[in-house]
């Protein structure tokens, strides 16, 4: 049902340039978040702009638009790391909140934890300029089978 | 003092105010306030192209309703509040229970069930008209009298905003 999404990322994987996933979402567009591998490791990116904000006295980065973020990090990674024939449909998020996100760009990273033959679990990441100090975790799964209904991605 | 809030047109007005208009995510997202009361509240996000995930079928992204249902549970806490305090998201879980309707607006209703001193809790449905055939549950904990310190980063922050934008 997503013939769209995974015509781009045929043509993502030909080029080897993840970015072009985005394109392909109009919610991940008008967010500013975008996959990239420019170092070898898969990683979204949710470029920072003010309609992010969340807490306008710190400012801090609205929390919804963290856990929005990782759940598109976790998409982005299940479409580029794992065979897939259709676009992963998401069942359930649960986000942690660890610390304020300021007006930076965030940053994730997304791995599988178990993958099953229709369920996948995976964990994903996000931080600012310090990897080491993170913003948000998520764990989440998503139903990876075609046979399934259409996707609500 | 502020005068006390008695007709349930002036909490929404006042709550359409705080949780919408004045924070930018929100306000960018189109978030209306239906309905404010102890303990609850209620925010309508309407359909729109850039929110969607799926451009065949139109349907919605998760993302925009996890914003929203985050947005709403942190609502029903005010609403529970003494008196005015900071407080910010420890933990939220979304259940995925169906994809919207495209065109539909979404409709959250939120709830605080249990507040302490430093955590309050909430669930939540979001629904496109039965509350009995959700598209997706939440439930969410937040952290009260977070002092939210302002730290030299936040600063950075405030002045890349610009004055205007943090206003």
């Amino acid at each position: 049902m997503s013939r769209g999404l995974m015509k781009h990322l045929a043509e993502a994987r030909k080029r080897g340039d993840v970015g072009r996933l985005a394109e392909a979402i109009p919610y991940a567009r008008w967010m500013r978040i975008a996959p990239e591998n420019g170092t070898g490791e898969l990683l979204t990116r949710m470029r920072f702009h003010d309609s992010l904000i969340g807490n306008t006295f710190l400012p801090a980065i609205h929390g919804g638009t963290l856990g929005a973020m990782l759940e598109m990090a976790a998409i982005f990674h299940l479409l580029w790391e794992i065979e897939t024939e259709t676009v992963p449909k998401i069942v359930n998020i649960t986000v942690d909140y660890l610390r304020s996100a300021r007006p930076l760009d965030v940053i994730a990273s997304a791995k599988v934890t178990k993958q099953g033959r229709r369920m996948v679990n995976v964990f994903a990441e996000a931080w600012q300029d310090d990897r080491n100090r993170p913003v948000a975790t998520a764990q989440a799964h998503f139903l990876v089978t075609a046979d399934d209904e259409p996707s609500a991605l | 003092m502020a005068k006390p809030l008695t007709t349930p047109e002036e909490r929404i007005a006042l709550f359409q105010r705080l949780f919408s208009d004045t924070i930018p995510h929100n306000k960018a997202l189109g978030l209306k306030v239906l309905a404010v009361a102890r303990g609850l509240a209620s925010m309508q996000l309407d359909w729109r192209e850039e929110l969607v995930g799926n451009p065949e079928t139109r349907v919605l992204a998760g993302g925009p309703l996890t914003a929203m249902l985050d947005g709403c549970c942190g609502m029903a806490v005010a609403t529970m509040l003494k008196e005015p305090m900071p407080f910010a998201t420890l933990d939220l879980r979304i259940d995925y229970a169906k994809p919207a309707v495209p065109g539909k607006p979404v409709i959250a209703e939120a709830e605080c069930y249990r507040i302490t001193r430093s955590v309050a809790f909430t669930r939540a449905f979001a629904h496109q008209g039965d509350p009995k055939d959700p598209v997706a549950a939440a439930a969410g904990t937040f952290m009260l009298g977070t002092k939210g310190k302002v730290t030299p980063a936040h600063l950075r922050g405030r002045e890349l905003l610009g004055k205007g934008a943090v206003a």
